[in-house]
């Protein structure tokens, strides 16, 4: 009860403190803000990564082509087969006159290939899956169902875009594990510089008889304030480069193909993630920093 | 009541600072701890505070037995000490009123105990009219005044002086030995750890001498020391 009392005394000593030594908590206000703009900045490639790969898995999709001895009746039999086959999202059976007509469709000089016979083309099912990681697995099983005599995938190319997309969550996630070391060292140098200037006040406090906790509290609140300070800057920081990059990118000839997601979509996951990582660094950094002082 | 039975202490370093003490100071005394350097004074104290622990013996203070007072308790025995040192440890950039307040947040009292505590306590030191001065802005006497001020706030049953005359001239150091005496007629027990012999000599109190760990006398009035024996 007494602490709840005692929450005005701490904020004003924790806001009071950041003053008195307004050049190590500028310079911790400054590197938090870095680290969580850098961190903020990997995690958004990250989530435009991983959105830009969704949409492409939505549309992968790879071809299985039905024996020529099929009647159409026949080709049309296999896609229940075909949808019983683990991963297959969608299956669209597509019949010889529809391969014909898509084929001479992306042709420039259609009327060259009008005359071709259907027979020239083949049944086929266009199969949509729902993991790209499993393309390789499910293009096997499809082969193995009776009719089915050819099969056009890129499997391999999959891959690529597995083990890439696997290789930058890494990358991301190193970096922003290191990027929150630093941080919490940092603000943990700033308190204990703090805790140092103020260690004969800590030790009267001691003498008088304050508890641990009544001394730490005002240091936590002082890196409460710094973490969550630095969080709310990085956010509108954050925003603005981000806008600044998804109209460069909106505006530019050679890389239109790049969609951004809209900010306003992310805003509320990256002000929570903000937050909370500056409330750890803040609070985190503050206890570790004060613990040797409280040893009077 | 501070009760030290057969207290042995050594330092890591091998030092053997205290060699069975066993003392009882009840509560409303007025005692002396006499000594030389390095006789194990400060030792006591720190074993008062519970700054340290004792390797052996037991030792109880007002109330709390501090060979097994855990360690959140500690807080709680120290608001019935109040300590005084000789460099007076008061907090420059703050006011004399400031140092009296921290010391009151630090145990949690509210603005309103706070306010009239404080004023209370001004005035028993003599220092009513010198509330928004700083530490820098008065003399060593009245910064000392201020120390005892402060160790008063928080209404300790036990006040312990370290050394509180050692930066101080002969008229000032017997005012602040007044004011101790004077404190001690209010009812609160008094402690005063020193070495100035004369000092001691012109109040009529127990004299607790101590010499190489040992207490090698405790009476009343005069300083003992080994000549006497």
């Amino acid at each position: 009860m007494k602490h709840f009392n005692n929450i005005g005394y701490f904020f004003v000593e924790g806001f009071r403190s950041i003053f008195a030594h307004g050049l190590m908590s500028f310079a911790a206000l400054c590197m938090i803000v870095c680290c969580l703009l850098i961190m903020g900045s990997f995690s958004l490639v990250a989530i435009n990564l991983d959105e830009m790969w969704g949409s492409y898995e939505q549309q992968n999709e790879f071809l299985a082509f039905v024996d020529e001895s099929y009647s159409e009746e026949e080709a049309k039999a296999l896609q229940s087969s075909i949808e019983a086959v683990p991963n297959v999202a969608e299956v669209t059976f597509m019949s010889k006159t529809e391969a014909k007509d898509e084929f001479a469709a992306d042709k420039d000089e259609n009327e060259l290939f009008e005359s071709l016979p259907d027979t020239v083309f083949r049944d086929r099912y266009r199969i949509h899956v729902v993991n790209l990681e499993q393309l390789e697995q499910t293009v096997e099983q499809v082969r193995q169902i009776p009719g089915i005599v050819n099969i056009t995938a890129a499997p391999e190319i999959a891959e690529g875009f597995v083990v890439v997309r696997n290789i930058a969550s890494g990358v991301a996630l190193i970096l922003v594990v290191t990027l929150l070391l630093v941080s919490l060292f940092i603000i943990t140098n700033t308190i204990r510089l703090a805790t140092f200037n103020r260690r004969d006040e800590i030790a009267i406090m001691k003498m008088c008889g304050a508890t641990n906790s009544f001394v730490r509290w005002p240091f936590v609140f002082e890196g409460l304030i710094i973490g969550l300070f630095g969080a709310v800057l990085a956010f509108f920081l954050q925003w603005g480069i981000y806008e600044l990059i998804a109209r460069a990118i909106a505006g530019s000839d050679t890389i239109q193909l790049i969609t951004m997601l809209p900010f306003k979509r992310l805003a509320g996951r990256v002000m929570a993630i903000f937050a909370g990582t500056g409330f750890v660094i803040g609070v985190g950094g503050s206890i570790l920093a004060i613990r040797r002082f409280l040893q009077v | 009541m501070i009760r030290f039975i057969d207290i042995y202490k050594s330092y890591d370093n091998g030092t053997k600072a205290l060699k069975g003490i066993s003392m009882r100071i009840d509560d409303g005394e007025f005692v002396f701890l006499v000594g030389p350097s390095g006789s194990g004074k400060s030792t006591i104290i720190k074993l008062i505070t519970a700054e340290i622990a004792p390797n052996e013996g037991r030792l109880m203070v007002n109330g709390y037995n501090l060979n097994t007072i855990r360690p959140h308790q500690v807080p709680y025995m120290r608001r019935t000490l109040g300590v005084i040192f000789q460099d007076f440890r008061l907090i420059e950039k703050k006011s004399i009123y400031e140092n009296l307040v921290f010391a009151m947040r630090a145990v949690g009292a509210s603005p309103r105990e706070i306010k009239k505590r404080i004023q209370y306590v001004l005035e028993l030191v003599g220092l009513e009219g010198k509330a928004d001065r700083r530490p820098d802005e008065i003399s060593g006497g009245e910064q000392q005044r201020v120390a005892i001020a402060r160790a008063l706030v928080n209404n300790p049953s036990m006040i312990i002086a370290d050394e509180p005359t050692g930066n101080l001239d002969p008229q000032r150091s017997l005012e602040i030995m007044m004011l101790l005496e004077k404190i001690n007629e209010l009812g609160t027990t008094v402690l005063v750890v020193t070495h100035e012999k004369e000092l001691v000599n012109r109040f009529d109190k127990r004299v607790v001498a101590i010499e190489n760990g040992r207490i090698i006398s405790d009476g009343m009035g005069g300083y003992y020391d080994n000549e006497t024996f």
